[in-house]
């Protein structure tokens, strides 16, 4: 084969293949979209560039996806939740409790058909990946590895140049739009003396074995730290873990990514006397010493500074010489780094200007919050590294968060690049309150993307109608317009979830008593997480208005708002609790009524004034009014209603005792002109 | 036409108005404008005893002025209490000595017969309540007694004491609104009470008062004070000081504190029920009299100027009363039964009276923001009625519940109807109770399966069914798109749609037989029941186009009325029989049996819906909650017959008529039956006060005015009288009833305004932890101030109040201030 393959070079054929590589060369293979990774982000924008059709290419180094799941976590468990069960059927809500799924269209790929644990096992992931990417499809290019991205500068281009792609082989992708979807894959080292002496999570022993009768240190304080120790807390003689601030509890901050309750074993030691103990240093203070024996010493960078370069390890000042119960003067058996993960940067050339983030978001690349590079235009970061927008804030650097933020980066770009603005219903603003009430109740990106992705509700002219978009990445309310193609003209609403202000944090006691609110005027003031809605009368796009926006407050000052008070359930239906006062809220926003009427009432109003309510107008009107049951109208009877409509509830009370003859004629009049009755708006009377 | 008719009656309000102000004018002068006189002539027409108010002034001084005009307006007032009043002129010729030097030292002065009794600088007299205040305050020099400390009020309580009853009032100011109430009251009655007058708020204060920035008014009852040691007691007027919530209380402290009575409850009557206050039986026995009436004498007391207390002697009653009863509470409104209390308490006597009698309140206090409805109670009727009845258990099981597994295939396996709902939508709930009812009408007679699927539970099938709001209905039948019904949600029209669907449109006729037995309403003779018009098209068959745009429109119209085709060869039988060219619409109206005939020529599809549709409108059709609609959209004034019943087929005659005639082609024409739309008397008391009897004709202007127009009812309801009338009408010569309120519909209550509130809680919450940061806290005020958009607060809602974390005061500011900007805008 070699050898008949070798000959043929000379000949013919050898130069038919030399021509028709030198095009290939010279004129890569274009694709508009090319994806980085076939982990759960780059999949999940696989899926919608598929469903719309678009010209993609996913690259994978690996032979299968999510290559960082067959080896990550370490111990194989996920600390994503795999809820089952939640009483309901809505599909939609359901995706509120199931942290591991990707969106797509197919029941069958919901993570819970892969797995029954609550907290699934790693390699379930990785199958679930590869059923994804295969039963949908997907254009995945498995074993290529992209060694090398450059820009090159095209008018023509869509965004002005083309991504330049060359993997391990040498082949060149030309892309149109960059879509970065490779994770943190790699280990964060902190530089000090004797760093060198300490294994790292990605490559120690788990093996408890390995750690019988030793005493540990473990740097770090995250999941991955607790997720080492408790593998090992019930061998070693103790573990000591040290970090530069204090544990933070996901249950505290309500944040995921924080130390969660599965992994705490090692706090409950440490409180209650068990050897084990937590320590706040920095890091980059302190030093590493082995001495002869093989056996570890923290002291401080400092002593070693002023030790001569030629001392001994045993001969370093320690700083128990010092200071006699300095905690950390036992020697150490092992030292084990668990410091977490930052983006790889080194495959991006200078000319893509892709940068890291601030102090706070080193790890991550520097992106807009419509998770576009803030060097290159038509770079996107998806994924775990986009996590810079909502870092310890919202579930963006998570599979359950974003999915979400995936979906709204390919609507910004279904937008841009092929002029189908962001999805939308139209409604008439009879359906205001309930289409409100209906996403609060099951919508799962508004939940999992609190504070990041919220509804917007753009209303028409004269407030007869609205525009309900979905999931829009709030951070970019002032470009709305542009980004999705709709207009806001005419004032809008803008959903968001929030909880209560002071409510989250490290040091927070979440359990304080009268944590919950209940009555709806207190709704402002809810802690957990609950529906807060903004009225802006007009868009706010000033720089001023989004950048000097009230501290704390994830959007520019609105116009009004309102809070649906928490619920226990989560479960935001109640008629008074929930719905009536949201209602009041849109109608003084919108200076109408926005209650319904039965088909009666229509009528009688039809003939009496010469304005109808936008319900009558728009059902009534339009003969398609609602009757009133039997049943119902008797409740209506007995109601009254309001207070207001006194009048209107006698006048019912009069028919219900004559049924035969309705009413009788000469009957006592009820006071006032009918009109004052209906209409509680008595200034205008 | 239409537009000239209202453009006259417009006219015609216009030069009411006019003759009204004409006819003011003319009578004021005599009655009380102020008289203009030289000193001379004013000093010559003073009569003994009698007081009078005079203003001096430079006759070369502006005829007009603030002043003026205040004194223009309590020249009427004054006259009431026998006080003339005259500007008086001071010419050259003529000095007086109250005629002032300078411009602006002019004075007003009050006379008693020929004495100067007071001068008042003009600007004590700054509006028209001062100057009545101040006048009489001056003339009822020894009724009212100006105090200033606590001892004098002392003083004239023991004067008084086992004497007269003392009226005690602080005002803030003299020359104020409660003032002038209080003085008008001392006019009436100064002579059977000592009234006593302070400004002094510390006074107040060490009376006990709360609330000391309002006017009080104390009754201290002296004059039943024997000891001299002893206090008077004193009731508190809680009304506002108005004259005539004073009077009302003077009226109740004069009446007996206490009366025995001994007869039914429901015939007593004493002056508080006139007052407007209700009565406290208290049943008393012959074995615990004394015990009984020193309670009831103790409840007197508490309950003095809030209900009249009554002492019931049951033994010698001759009604029954029930056995354990011990208070019976009778309210002031007419005609409410009485009520029987057990009531072991007599503070539960006195919370049942002070909650019961609240209404009363309102209706006098013309603020009435003090009680306002609650903003947290259900006023949307659908949302309070399907909560009331979410108990009843609805017969579900006559409707398929489908799920997202089902959906599929029981759409496709049969012709269905699906009702999308969401549980938790009033509007959907209240259709379904309807939707059941269709189920039950159809059970066991149709082949149309319906089913219902809840939205909340299977949100993405009924995207995939692009069902975004609630409630939708489809039809699924095999081989056709899904249709969306369009109709009334009630059973009745939704049982017409199923029913006449369980036929395909347009239907096919095949033989001139059949084509007849269509048009007699024999072919579908279950159906015609639920279409009262069948619909005929009569095309040749070459007329390919024609037909289609036809069978567009069958089927657009298909579930509302019956639509049938005929192309055979000879069909020019039928058109030739029906006068009609082809191509042609035959409608057939089985009510009438009468079939007419419709030209189509190049006409689409829509232009044939609109046609028919209009068809199906009647000439004068009873106009009922249905149907409504489909006259409404003509924008036209409508010409209702109420009838009481069905209607007299005279008038019905008389208006048909006129309709041939062509008199009415500028209105619609409708009766309405009381019988089957009860609402139409609502309807009528919206027009009419009173009543007129019945039948009544009106002309209702609804789409351009809103003037509603009476038939006279003195008048025959007969051609020659409706002619003339609509005549009259249309040349502007009669004045409409009413004007139907023109008002848009404008939130019912206000919301919370969440905003204001998480404000003050920042506010508060940062001057109080960082004093250091005052000044940018300021700042940042300021700029809030200008961002603020205070429109969704309409009224400051009491319910803020309840509120703890909240500095009340600061509340209040902010709550006013939102309540200027709102009327700004």
């Amino acid at each position: 084969m070699g050898l008949s393959a070798a000959a043929p070079l000379w000949g013919p054929p050898g130069l038919l293949l030399a021509i028709a590589l030198h095009p290939a060369l010279s004129v890569p293979p274009r694709r508009d979209y090319c994806v980085l990774g076939a982990g759960p982000a780059g999949l999940q924008m696989a899926y919608f560039l598929q469903r719309a059709g678009r010209d993609y290419e996913v690259f994978e180094r690996a032979p299968r996806p999510g290559s960082f799941f067959t080896r990550f976590p370490r111990h194989r468990k996920l600390i994503s939740i795999n809820k089952r069960y939640t009483g309901k059927a809505n599909a939609e809500f359901n995706l509120r409790h199931d942290w591991n799924s990707l969106l797509s269209h197919d029941p069958r790929l919901l993570f819970r058909q892969y797995s029954r644990a609550y907290f699934p096992d790693a390699r379930d992931m990785v199958r679930y990946l590869g059923d994804f990417a295969d039963t949908l499809g997907l254009r995945v290019q498995y074993n290529t590895t992209i060694a090398h991205i450059t820009l090159d500068k095209d008018r023509r281009a869509w965004n002005g140049h083309y991504f330049i792609l060359t993997d391990q082989k040498g082949q060149v992708h030309q892309c149109s739009v960059l879509l970065v979807a490779t994770g943190l894959s790699v280990p964060n080292q902190v530089d000090f003396p004797g760093s060198e002496n300490v294994e790292g999570y990605e490559s120690v022993s788990i093996d408890p074995e390995d750690f019988i009768g030793q005493n540990v240190l473990i740097l770090g304080r995250g999941n991955s730290a607790f997720e080492t120790a408790e593998n090992i807390l019930g061998v070693t003689n103790f573990i000591h873990m040290l970090s530069r601030s204090r544990v933070r509890l996901s249950w505290a901050t309500h944040y995921v990514g924080d130390l969660r309750a599965i992994n705490n074993g090692l706090l409950d030691t440490y409180q209650l006397k068990s050897l084990d103990g937590l320590l706040e240093s920095d890091l980059r203070d302190l030093a590493i010493l082995k001495d002869s024996k093989g056996k570890f010493h923290v002291t401080l960078k400092f002593f070693l500074e002023e030790a001569s370069t030629n001392q001994s390890a045993d001969a370093i000042t320690l700083p128990q010489d010092d200071n006699d119960n300095f905690a950390m003067r036992v020697p150490y058996d092992r030292v084990i780094r668990c410091l977490g993960w930052n983006f790889d940067f080194s495959i991006f050339n200078k000319s893509l200007r892709l940068n890291s983030g601030n102090a706070f978001g080193k790890k991550y690349p520097l992106i807009r919050a419509s998770y576009e590079s803030k060097g290159s235009r038509g770079l996107f970061i998806l994924g775990t590294a986009s996590h810079s927008v909502d870092y310890r804030k919202s579930a963006g650097g998570f599979i359950h968060g974003f999915r979400y933020t995936v979906r709204a980066v390919h609507r910004l770009l279904e937008h841009r690049h092929h002029s189908v603005a962001w999805p939308a219903t139209e409604l008439p603003i009879t359906q205001l309150t309930s289409s409100i009430v209906r996403r609060v109740n099951e919508a799962s990106g508004l939940y999992q993307m609190f504070g990041v992705l919220a509804d917007v509700i753009l209303l028409k002219e004269n407030a007869m109608a609205f525009e309900y978009l979905e999931e829009f990445p709030i951070q970019m309310l002032a470009q709305l317009e542009t980004l999705t193609g709709r207009k806001a003209r005419h004032g809008l609403f803008v959903i968001n979830m929030e909880y209560g202000r002071n409510f989250s944090g490290p040091d927070k006691d979440v359990f304080f008593d009268d944590r919950s609110v209940g009555h709806t005027e207190d709704a402002w003031q809810s802690n957990f997480l609950h529906p807060v809605i903004y009225y802006y009368r007009y868009l706010p796009t000033g720089e001023q208005e989004v950048r000097f926006r009230p501290a704390h407050w994830p959007l520019p000052r609105p116009t009004a708002i309102h809070h649906i008070v928490e619920d226990f359930l989560t479960d935001w239906t109640a008629p008074i609790g929930h719905i009536l006062p949201l209602r009041r809220f849109l109608e003084n926003c919108l200076d109408t009524d926005l209650r319904s009427f039965y088909a009666e009432s229509c009528f009688l109003f039809a003939l009496t004034r010469q304005k109808l309510p936008p319900f009558c107008q728009q059902g009534y009107l339009r003969m398609q009014g609602l009757v009133s049951t039997e049943s119902l109208r008797q409740h209506r009877v007995e109601s009254r209603l309001l207070r207001d409509d006194a009048p209107m509830g006698r006048d019912l009370e009069d028919s219900s005792q004559h049924p035969g003859n309705q009413e009788l004629l000469g009957a006592p009049l009820a006071p006032g002109p009918l009109a004052q009755s209906l209409d509680s708006n008595k200034e205008e009377l | 036409m239409q537009l000239q008719l209202m453009m006259s009656s417009g006219f015609s309000v216009f030069r009411v108005g006019i003759s009204f102000v004409i006819m003011c004018s003319f009578y004021m002068p005599t009655v009380d404008s102020l008289l203009e006189l030289s000193p001379q002539k004013y000093f010559s027409t003073l009569q003994p005893g009698k007081a009078s108010l005079a203003y001096f002034c430079q006759a070369d001084s502006p005829r007009t002025s603030v002043f003026l005009e205040e004194l223009n307006e309590a020249v009427r007032p004054l006259q009431d209490y026998g006080i003339s009043v005259a500007k008086v002129n001071c010419v050259k010729e003529e000095i007086s000595r109250y005629c002032g030097k300078e411009k602006d030292l002019m004075k007003a002065y009050l006379f008693k017969g020929n004495i100067l009794l007071r001068e008042f600088p003009t600007d004590t007299l700054f509006d028209v309540n001062a100057i009545v205040a101040h006048v009489l305050f001056a003339l009822l020099f020894n009724e009212v007694k100006y105090i200033t400390n606590l001892e004098d009020l002392q003083n004239i309580e023991n004067a008084l004491k086992g004497k007269a009853n003392i009226i005690f009032s602080y005002v803030r100011a003299t020359g104020i609104p409660e003032h002038r109430a209080v003085m008008e009251a001392a006019f009436v009655y100064g002579t059977t009470y000592q009234f006593v007058l302070t400004t002094e708020i510390a006074l107040l204060e060490s009376l006990g008062s709360e609330d000391v920035e309002y006017a009080h008014l104390y009754f201290f009852h002296c004059k039943l004070v024997l000891d001299l040691t002893q206090q008077c007691r004193r009731t508190l007027m809680e009304q506002p000081l108005t004259t005539l919530n004073i009077h009302l209380f003077i009226k109740t402290m004069k009446a007996p504190l206490l009366t025995e009575v001994a007869e039914d409850p429901q015939q007593v009557s004493t002056v508080h029920l006139q007052l407007g206050l209700p009565l406290v039986f208290i049943v008393s026995q012959q074995a615990t009299y004394e015990a009984d009436r020193r309670t009831a004498e103790w409840v007197a007391w508490r309950l003095l100027g809030k209900a009249g207390v009554l002492l019931l002697l049951r033994d010698s009653l001759e009604v029954n009363i029930p056995q354990h009863a011990n208070v019976v509470f009778k309210r002031a409104e007419k005609g409410v039964p009485v009520e029987f209390l057990v009531l072991h308490d007599v503070d539960l006597i006195i919370s049942h009276v002070e909650h019961n009698t609240h209404i009363e309140e309102i209706q006098e206090d013309e603020d009435d923001d003090m009680e306002g409805p609650d903003i947290d109670d259900q006023d949307d009727e659908v949302a309070e009625t399907v909560f009331r009845d979410r108990k009843r258990k609805l017969p579900l099981e006559l409707t398929v519940e489908l799920t997202e597994e089902t959906f599929n295939a029981t759409v496709t396996a049969s012709d269905s109807i699906v009702l999308f709902y969401a549980g938790w939508q009033a509007v959907s709930m209240a259709f379904l109770q309807s939707y059941v009812d269709v189920a039950v009408k159809l059970k066991g007679t149709s082949t149309m399966l319906l089913t219902r699927i809840n939205c909340a539970d299977w949100s993405d099938v009924c995207t995939k069914q692009n069902v975004t709001e609630f409630p939708i209905v489809k039809m699924y039948k095999k081989g056709e798109n899904p249709v969306s019904y369009a109709g009334m949600l009630g059973t009745k029209d939704l049982l017409k749609f199923i029913q006449l669907n369980r036929i395909s449109y347009p239907v096919n006729i095949t033989s001139i037989q059949e084509a007849e037995e269509y048009l007699s309403g024999e072919l579908y003779k279950d159906l015609i029941s639920y279409s009262s018009v069948s619909v005929l098209g009569l095309f040749s068959p070459t007329m390919t186009t024609a037909k289609e745009d036809f069978s567009e429109a069958g089927n657009y119209l298909k579930g509302y009325v019956i639509t049938g085709i005929y192309s055979e060869e000879d069909v020019l039988l039928l058109s030739n029989k029906y006068a009609a060219s082809l191509p042609a619409l035959l409608l057939a109206r089985h009510t009438e049996g009468k079939i007419e005939s419709i030209p189509l020529a190049n006409t689409h599809a829509e232009d044939i819906v609109q046609i028919v549709t209009d068809a199906l409108l009647e000439m004068f059709p009873e106009i009922t909650v249905e149907n409504l609609p489909s006259y409404f959209r003509l924008q036209k004034p409508l010409l209702i017959l109420f009838s009481d019943g069905s209607i007299n087929p005279q008038y019905k005659k008389a208006i048909l008529t006129l309709v041939k005639q062509k008199y009415l082609d500028s209105l619609t024409p409708c009766w309405l039956n009381l019988k089957n739309t009860p609402v139409g008397r609502r309807i009528l008391r919206a027009y009419f006060d009173p009543l007129p009897p019945l039948p009544v004709l009106v002309l209702v202007n609804l789409h351009s005015g809103g003037q509603v127009f009476a038939f006279p009812s003195d008048q025959a309801i007969i051609e020659e009288n409706l002619v003339l009338w609509l005549k009259k009408l249309e040349a502007g010569l009669e004045n409409h009833i009413t004007i139907l309120p023109a008002q848009e519909w404008k939130p019912p209550l206000p919301a919370y305004d969440f905003l204001s509130m998480m404000d003050a809680a920042t506010s508060q919450h940062s001057t109080r932890k960082i004093p250091k940061c005052m000044k940018e806290t300021d700042v940042q005020e300021n700029d809030k101030e200008q961002h603020e958009d205070k429109s969704a607060v309409r009224k400051e809602p009491i319910e803020t109040l309840r509120i703890k974390h909240w500095n009340r005061s600061n509340w209040f500011k902010e709550a006013e201030k939102s309540f200027r900007h709102d009327k700004e805008l």
